[in-house]
């Protein structure tokens, strides 16, 4: 006879194994910040359209642009390595498959990232 | 309780939704759409970072750049991620309404889901027209 609670078997399985509700909250956290960003993201490339490179770095060097650019790439990819995760836990099933895309989906979110945030840098602050 | 399945024997237990028979709502299409919108945005994540990156190499790269989204191929693409960025974001507001837990009853569930859906699309209208309005063409 089974003496162990369902509770049991359950606990430490799933998708989620821990900090299952940390990525629920921080996920709909950056889903809030990234509200405003992104309106204020795109009414900025509005304001780009057609801007040559004088104007681009002009935009960007502002302290205000930079802070917003900076808070958008940062949310930006927080979030879409959430979202992806998240998409990769319901459809990807093998153990090996779903470790491999994790992976590479946090890679490309640090990589992306981080070439945009030093991107933002280099351009904001003279090269 | 549903009784053991038999071999042979059809089950009286709910199955998941059959895709080649499944009748669509517009609740399970709005749901699908959310995460097709999500993942599609993170695969055009690479040209934000194609844009900052050509900026940080110079005029040279940044003008590239800029002549690439101002292509014909370059405009689909920013016209399919700005309609996926208003819906996903109407339709993330739906969802953080349901996570307080309001809006549940069907009538409001379709009448916010074709919200988000006219809001996407309006937005996206606008979105445009200002960019063609700042581009001089019309």
């Amino acid at each position: 006879m089974e003496m162990r609670s369902s509770l049991a078997h359950a606990r430490g399985l799933g998708p989620a194994k821990s900090g299952g509700t940390a990525h629920w909250w921080t996920q709909r956290l950056s889903a809030m910040a990234l509200l405003p960003l992104m309106l204020w993201f795109v009414i900025s490339v509005l304001g780009l359209v057609g801007a040559d490179y004088a104007a681009f770095v002009d935009w960007i060097s502002e302290p205000g642009n930079t802070l917003l650019m900076v808070l958008t790439v940062v949310c930006v990819f927080y979030h879409s390595e959430q979202g992806l995760h998240v998409v990769i836990d319901d459809y990807v099933h093998g153990e090996v498959a779903k470790l491999g895309a994790l992976i590479a989906i946090k890679a490309f979110s640090y990589i992306g990232g981080i070439a945009s945030l030093l991107a933002i840098f280099r351009v904001a602050f003279g090269s | 309780m549903a009784k053991e399945s038999t071999p042979g024997v059809a089950s009286s237990r709910p199955l998941s939704p059959h895709l080649q028979i499944y009748n669509p709502q517009i609740t399970s299409v709005l749901s699908i759409l959310h995460r097709i919108m999500g993942v599609a945005m993170s695969v055009g994540s690479v040209l934000l970072v194609y844009w900052l990156s050509a900026a940080a190499y110079g005029p040279g790269a940044f003008a590239t750049a800029q002549g690439f989204f101002g292509s014909v191929f370059g405009q689909l693409i920013l016209l399919g991620l700005t309609f996926s960025l208003f819906y996903h974001l109407a339709n993330g507001i739906r969802h953080l309404i349901w996570d307080i837990g309001l809006g549940f009853e069907m009538p409001m569930l379709r009448a916010t889901g074709i919200v988000v859906v006219i809001i996407a699309f309006g937005l996206t209208t606008l979105t445009w027209v200002v960019a063609y309005m700042r581009a001089g063409l019309i």
